[in-house]
């Protein structure tokens, strides 16, 4: 150890209570950093698979201006050829093809105006959890079943169940009148009632027959492996849609502009009280190292008398903070990462979560996920500007005059 | 040749609406080598004079030259280089860092010259025995005496051998046993290392070692004389 850390580390020691003070402080904030990062980074990435699993995806193919306005002649020609094709270049099968119309869905008793859905029976359960979510009747067999599959909700409102049949009208691709008939062959609960209230699906041959797609549709979906993978494979997708410069990839960040808000705007107040706490953590290092650097004015004059010069003495307080920081941040750390390990085991609520749980398709307990990121960002933020707090008392060495200083008391 | 060479010097110092009067058109000339005491009541410019030799502060007008050093032309830095690599200084009281133990006292300012690790851990050792502190190496200034303290004080003061001592009041704080030691050490490193003392004091037990006794009164040198010094006995 050299002599000046040998100094940092006593000197620390002289006012015991005041050091631990400022290091508790220092532990306190990097312990809800840890945590509250940790649960926060989680919960975006719980918020935004759980959203796009449901049905949106991690990306799709459109034709341009679809996103903007879906009409129902912004389609793409000959999709399942396509989608084929997708799925053979990327190597993948979490690819699907959709098509959406809008059509009147009667029971005996009732109607509703609904957004239908038709997709592909064997590709969509690999990019959707609704397939998975049936818990009366079951998936669609084949792609040109005279089936459909609705939501909870709707089947509730409709006052249908398993067998029942639904009469659709709505209009074709060219705009003709588009009518038909479909049994209802299941019904799924996925828990978010907007989806559970107007999602119906049919398979996609039976869809295109009934609307005159003539083997058209209106996208396709796909999932890559991780979302961190997203925008490779979102590039080679664009490669394979060179020839056709009509159609656009779009990622969930674009199909879902509201969840990216929602994120940001999280991101943005929980920051606003970070940056509260992190500031009043850097106050009270300012105030330690003032005090100390004051009362030991005669002391630094004395060194000063010597020859040494201030640079020396400013690094000597920088380095004492240094240490105090380094032992806030390990502690804290420590600290963070038990306390957030064991609530990712047990989980983690509180009041008004259910809201929020309900709108971005979250369980109603919240299990942080550690990771280098959640662990080290908040600490190492508090590390730095306790170091920046330091600086003012630092650059105050600069201004001493030794002989003054020696004859302060 | 001279050691030092004061011109001319004048500081005041303002204290409220008073303006004191530090020094007063003072000159001196001390020898390399020699072993000088400044004198006089209290308030009468000692430290003053003796920290302007130092390079500590500095004069409104006057010049000095400390060996070939225009003192009273240098910056902040070199002033700080001066003293760091030149001057030894023994303050009144207060001098040592307390964190520090007697060792690591003298070995940090020899740390900032810049000298080898090795170096410095064999001649503080070595220094600070014979200042008589040996098996006391160890110990932080609060776990030593006042006279102790002092003795670590001027070890670090001439650790590097520089060619000047300036002490201010270096026995205020101790007995006479312990001053006697103190004044002892001080000719002996004198003599046998040539080393320049400028020793501002009112201790008259002090002035009985000096070969040169400058009185100052209000700032200014009112007498000026050499005297015989005692000598030490190896
Ligand atoms: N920084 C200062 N501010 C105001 N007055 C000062 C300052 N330093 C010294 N003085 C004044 O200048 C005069 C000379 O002071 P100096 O410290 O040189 O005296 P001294 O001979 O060392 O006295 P003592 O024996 O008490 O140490 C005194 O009147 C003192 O009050
Ligand atoms: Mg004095």
């Amino acid at each position: 150890m050299t002599i000046t850390l040998r100094m940092a580390w006593r000197n620390l020691w002289r006012h015991k209570r005041r050091t631990w003070l400022t290091v508790g402080a220092m532990v306190f904030s990097n312990l809800i950093l840890v945590f509250s990062i940790s649960l926060q980074l989680g919960s975006y990435r719980m918020m935004i698979d759980n959203t796009l699993k449901s049905y949106t995806g991690h990306m799709q193919i459109q034709r341009e201006g679809y996103n903007d306005e879906p009409k129902m002649r912004s389609s793409i020609d000959a999709i399942i050829p396509l989608a084929d094709k997708v799925r053979k270049q990327l190597g993948s099968d979490t690819v699907a093809a959709r098509g959406v119309a809008f059509a009147m869905t009667s029971s005996e008793e009732r109607s509703y105006g609904l957004q239908i859905v038709g997709v592909e029976p064997e590709f969509e359960p690999n990019v959707s959890t609704l397939p998975g979510l049936i818990t009366k009747g079951s998936y669609f067999e084949h792609s040109n079943a005279e089936e459909i599959i609705i939501g909870s909700v709707l089947a509730r409102n409709l006052r249908v169940g398993i067998g029942d049949e639904l009469t659709l009208l709505g209009s074709g691709h060219d705009g003709s009148f588009a009518a038909g008939i479909a049994i209802v062959g299941g019904i799924f609960e996925s828990g978010i009632a907007e989806i559970d209230r107007s999602m119906a699906q049919l398979p996609i041959g039976y869809f295109q027959n009934l609307f005159g797609m003539d083997g058209r549709g209106h996208n396709i979906v796909i999932n890559a492996p991780e979302l961190s993978q997203l925008s490779s494979v979102q590039h080679a997708v664009n490669n394979i849609l060179t020839a056709n410069d009509r159609l656009v990839v779009l990622d969930w960040e674009q199909l879902q502009p509201g969840l990216k808000q929602a994120i940001q705007a999280d991101f943005t107040s929980a920051w606003f009280m970070y940056g509260v706490l992190i500031v009043l953590v850097a106050f009270s290092v300012l105030n330690t190292q003032l005090m100390s650097v004051l009362e030991r004015t005669r002391e630094f004059g004395v060194m000063m008398a010597l020859g040494v010069k201030p640079a020396r003495l400013g690094s000597l307080v920088i380095t004492e903070t240094f240490v105090m920081s380094g032992l806030g941040l390990a502690i804290g750390a420590v600290l963070g990462i038990a306390m957030t390990y064991y609530l990712s085991i047990v989980g983690f609520s509180y009041p008004g979560m259910d809201q929020m749980a309900e709108r971005f398709n979250l369980p109603d307990r919240m299990y942080p996920s550690l990771s280098l990121l959640s662990i080290m960002l908040g600490p190492s933020i508090v590390f730095l500007f306790s170091l920046l707090a330091s600086i003012y008392p630092a650059i105050r060495l600069f201004f001493l005059q030794p002989v003054a200083a020696m004859r302060a008391v | 040749m001279s050691s030092i060479v004061c011109k001319d010097l004048c500081k005041t110092f303002q204290q409220g609406e008073e303006i004191i009067t530090g020094l007063d058109h003072v000159s001196i000339e001390i020898d390399a080598g020699d072993f000088v005491c400044l004198s006089g009541p209290s308030g009468s410019g000692k430290t003053t004079l003796l920290n302007a030799m130092g390079g500590l502060d500095t004069p409104d007008s006057g010049r000095i030259r400390v060996g070939n050093t225009q003192v009273d032309e240098l910056g902040k830095g070199p002033l700080a280089d001066m003293r760091l690599h030149k001057i030894g200084f023994v303050f009144q009281a207060y001098n040592l860092i307390p964190v520090l133990t007697a060792r690591e006292n003298v070995e940090f300012v020899m740390q900032v010259r810049g000298e080898p690790a090795q170096e410095r851990s064999q001649r503080s050792h070595q220094i600070l025995k014979e200042v008589g502190l040996e098996g006391m190496e160890d110990r932080r200034p609060a776990q030593l005496s006042g006279g102790q303290q002092q003795r670590v004080a001027v070890a670090r003061a001439i650790v590097s051998k520089p060619t000047l001592v300036l002490a201010d009041e270096p026995t205020a704080n101790l007995d006479s046993v312990t001053a006697g030691q103190l004044m002892d050490l001080f000719v002996e490193l004198n003599q046998n290392h040539n080393i320049t003392f400028v020793i501002a004091t009112h201790d008259t037990r002090v002035m009985a070692y000096a070969r040169r006794l400058i009185k100052m009164r209000d700032g200014k040198i009112i007498s000026d004389e050499k005297q015989q010094q005692p000598q030490i006995e190896d």
